[in-house]
């Protein structure tokens, strides 16, 4: 077991390392890049705090999405709010001491877990059954819910049917933050749920997963409607400039 | 109904979302341009060698550009509620007529060459090589779009497909593949000062035969000057209204609403079109030199304020873009935003009590109104958000006594594209066209029978021409497109001027009507 949870750690150091690199990397080439034009999607709000209200409607209720079309929106959003509770419940594995709204949320996260594998179920099922959303599937549109599906079904068994010591678990994250090797327990079902996470670590900065960055840097959502009262020019546009009459 | 080599689709009451029908559009691609058309754009001729080569290249360096390009090519899930919002998908059934389904064309490419995903497993995502065939795809596909963003009103990313295809005709006409119908008429912009390449003795001409024509009907002398030094306003308008029914009434009215202003203001025939086609194909240097033609106008002639004429996808670029092109405006008149819409201009002068209607004249007609898509979604009139749909639906309310809306989901925001903008409206598109417009032909159709609507009313020179046009494809009469000025124009009580004939008997009449409500 000690070489597994060797393994196991360097997986983590890894996975870690690939998502927040990557993450870093992806956010800062986003925030580098000009944006030339005032591009959003009008109406839109006039103000910078208009926009923050535009933003976190989007964010918190997938506005725009519920518009589109209401089953991936209630799909959606019941996949992304239980991935939110869920997210919110593990974090007691990785604090000492468990804030207390950390604390809270701890009964709810077993719903956010069913949640998470109800809304998945259905986005998956959209990929089947309707035409349009079939002809754009690539396989790693599928092979993502898949990941995410086995993410859920293997955790909510770790829970509910092949209990597993959580508490050497979160002995084995904390010793990582001390760089120490502390012993992972051997259970098959808890090794592949924190292998398939360490995967969507690793994928998250090379696959539409970054759409969860992308999103605040949408032009299209984030600028204010002020382009008469406020010229915008991108560096490179400046440039031109030179020598205007 | 007109004759035609394709299947006109039959109006429904709704518009259904169709099964897809892969490549059912794959043969439509606009003419190819000629180096005459392209050189003068600072394009390449003809399709040069190396074009792979050249074309990774240059979407490299719009990567680098364009934030949004980066971002909408990274951040689409595939979520699929895009997939049914496009009216060429609507009307074509054609699946790479989903905003997705086009996207993915260039986001395919994008994928082999600029991600470590695709370019270690390209199956697996869904990434391809940029070859002849993909390249055709391109031309064909991203000549499918008239960049009317109605898709990113519903995208939970904000993913605009208009960003996507004016890089990638960007892209094409960087290795000499262009469109022959934007190109050339960029080219008569900057030889002659307008799309239609109407020079300044023959706008005067047509000036005059208008100020004429109006003396004749209303015994009032209203001007239509040009290129007067001095003018307070400077109007920019679409060429089209100098020539073409209905746009030419809408001009008449522009002048009436001056005329009642008192305020000086010219036309100019160095900056003789509003439209700016530099968009269309993506270009920031075509569409800034285009941009920079008013400034120089308004120099030249000294005006304190710029107001532009009904035209859509030109109003994108004036009230998104001009200050970023041809700005700052700091020599006019800061009092007034730059610049202005000639519906923010009439519908002031009516909050003020200043223009006088006789609704009576309209009175033999039945209105709706058509949301012209880049006025909807790329742009404002007046201080509030929305106001592109408030405004000209008060002026209309204001010049006649029968309006009525059509479906909701087919306007304000979710308005549908004529099927003609973006660089579209050439007789080599028809088929495009005709089956583009039916998602707005349905819902006009609806209306027609329901409320007895007779006219749609609209405020972009693309949507007039192209209504005109595919009207009656569909069995509806060309003449049911109209311009709002034209409203404006019929039902204006005009002031004499002191050498006009002072007791004409037709409409000098005082009017019975209350001038401002609303
Ligand atoms: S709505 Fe946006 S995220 Fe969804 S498929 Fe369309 S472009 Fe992609
Ligand atoms: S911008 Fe308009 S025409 Fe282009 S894909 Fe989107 S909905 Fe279709």
């Amino acid at each position: 077991m000690a070489f597994l949870t060797t393994v196991y750690a360097f997986l983590f150091y890894f996975a870690a390392f690939v998502l927040v690199a990557g993450l870093v990397f992806r956010i800062a080439r986003y925030a580098l890049t000009p944006a030339p034009l005032k591009i959003p999607t009008t109406p839109a709000p006039t103000t910078r705090g208009g926009v923050v209200l535009r933003m976190t409607r989007e964010v918190v209720l997938f506005e725009s999405l519920f518009r589109g079309n209401k089953w991936t929106w209630i799909f959606g959003w019941i996949f992304h709010f239980g991935l939110f509770i869920v997210t919110l419940r593990h974090l007691r594995y990785f604090i000492e001491p468990v804030w207390f709204p950390i604390q809270l949320v701890q009964p709810f996260g077993i719903y956010g877990g069913l949640a998470m594998i109800i809304g998945l179920a259905g986005l998956w099922a959209r990929r089947f059954l309707v035409d349009r959303v079939r002809y754009i599937s690539a396989p790693s549109d599928h092979l993502i819910l898949a990941l995410l599906i086995l993410i859920g079904v293997s955790g909510l068994l770790v829970k509910f049917v092949f209990h597993t010591d959580v508490v050497a678990i979160k002995t084995f994250f904390l010793g990582l933050y001390a760089f120490e090797i502390r012993p992972l327990p051997a259970d098959p079902l808890l090794l592949l749920h924190l292998l398939l996470v360490a995967m969507l670590m690793i994928l998250f900065p090379y696959s539409k997963l970054l759409h969860a960055p992308g999103l605040f840097f949408s032009p299209s959502r984030n600028q204010a409607d002020n382009p008469r009262e406020q010229r915008h020019l991108a560096p490179w546009a400046k440039r031109l400039e030179q020598g205007r009459g | 109904m007109a004759k035609s080599a394709f299947r006109v689709p039959p109006l429904s009451q709704y518009t259904e979302v169709p099964a897809i029908m892969p490549g059912a559009m794959a043969q439509s691609a606009p003419f190819v341009s000629k180096a005459e058309f392209q050189e003068p754009l600072g394009f390449p001729g003809e399709l040069v060698d190396d074009w792979q080569a050249r074309a990774i290249a240059k979407m490299g360096e719009l990567l680098g550009k364009y934030r949004s390009l980066r971002v909408y090519l990274d951040a689409c899930v595939k979520c699929g509620a895009c997939t049914d919002k496009c009216h060429y998908f609507l009307g074509t059934s054609d699946p790479r007529n989903m905003p997705v389904g086009r996207q993915d064309l260039l986001r395919k490419v994008y994928r082999r060459y600029f991600t470590w995903s695709g370019r270690l497993f390209p199956r697996l995502v869904g990434a391809e090589d940029l070859t002849r065939e993909m390249l055709d795809d391109w031309y064909s596909y991203f000549h499918q779009c008239s960049q009317c963003r109605r898709c990113s009103v519903f995208c939970p990313l904000g993913i605009d497909t208009a960003e996507i295809s004016m890089a990638a005709r960007e892209i094409l006409d960087s290795i000499g593949l262009g469109q022959k119908y934007c190109n050339e008429i960029i080219g008569k912009v900057y030889k002659v000062g307008n799309n239609l390449g109407l020079p300044g003795p023959a706008l005067r001409h047509t000036l005059e035969g208008l100020e004429e024509d109006v003396y004749d009907d209303t015994g009032v002398r209203v001007r239509y000057p040009i290129d007067q030094e001095g003018a307070e306003i400077l109007l920019v308008t679409p060429s089209a209204d100098f020539f073409a029914e209905p746009h030419v009434d809408g001009l008449i009215g522009y002048g009436k609403v001056l005329h009642e202003s008192g305020i000086s203001w010219t036309l100019s025939s160095h900056a003789s079109e509003a439209a700016n086609f530099g968009m269309f194909i993506g270009s920031y240097d075509n569409m800034r030199q285009i941009a920079l033609r008013i400034r120089e106008a308004a120099i030249q002639l000294k005006v304190k304020r710029i107001v532009f004429g009904e035209c859509g996808h030109a109003w994108r670029v004036a009230y998104s873009f001009l200050n970023t092109l041809a700005g700052p405006w700091d020599f006019l008149d800061p009092r007034y935003p730059v610049p202005q819409h000639i519906c923010e201009f009439t519908y002031d002068l009516i909050q003020q009590g200043r223009l006088t209607f006789d609704k009576s004249l309209n009175d033999d007609k039945v209105l709706t109104y058509h949301d012209s898509c880049n006025v909807a979604r790329a742009s404002r009139m007046g201080d509030m958000p929305g106001g592109q749909f408030e405004i000209p639906r008060a002026i209309i309310r204001a010049t006649c006594n029968h309006f009525h809306e059509m479906d909701e989901d087919t306007i304000r925001d979710r308005t549908f594209c004529c099927g003609g903008g973006g660089g579209l409206l050439t007789d080599d598109l028809i088929e495009l066209r005709v089956k583009g417009a039916k998602p707005r032909m349905d819902a006009l159709n609806n209306v027609m029978q329901e409320k007895g609507v007779t006219h749609m009313v609209a405020i972009c020179a693309i949507c007039k021409s192209q209504f005109t046009k595919v009207l009656p494809y569909y069995g509806m009469e060309m003449e049911q497109i109209l311009s709002l000025h034209q409203l404006v124009s019929n039902a204006i009580v005009l002031t004499p001027g002191p050498d006009d004939e002072a007791d004409e008997d037709d409409d000098d009449d005082q009017p019975d009507d209350d001038p401002d409500q609303e």
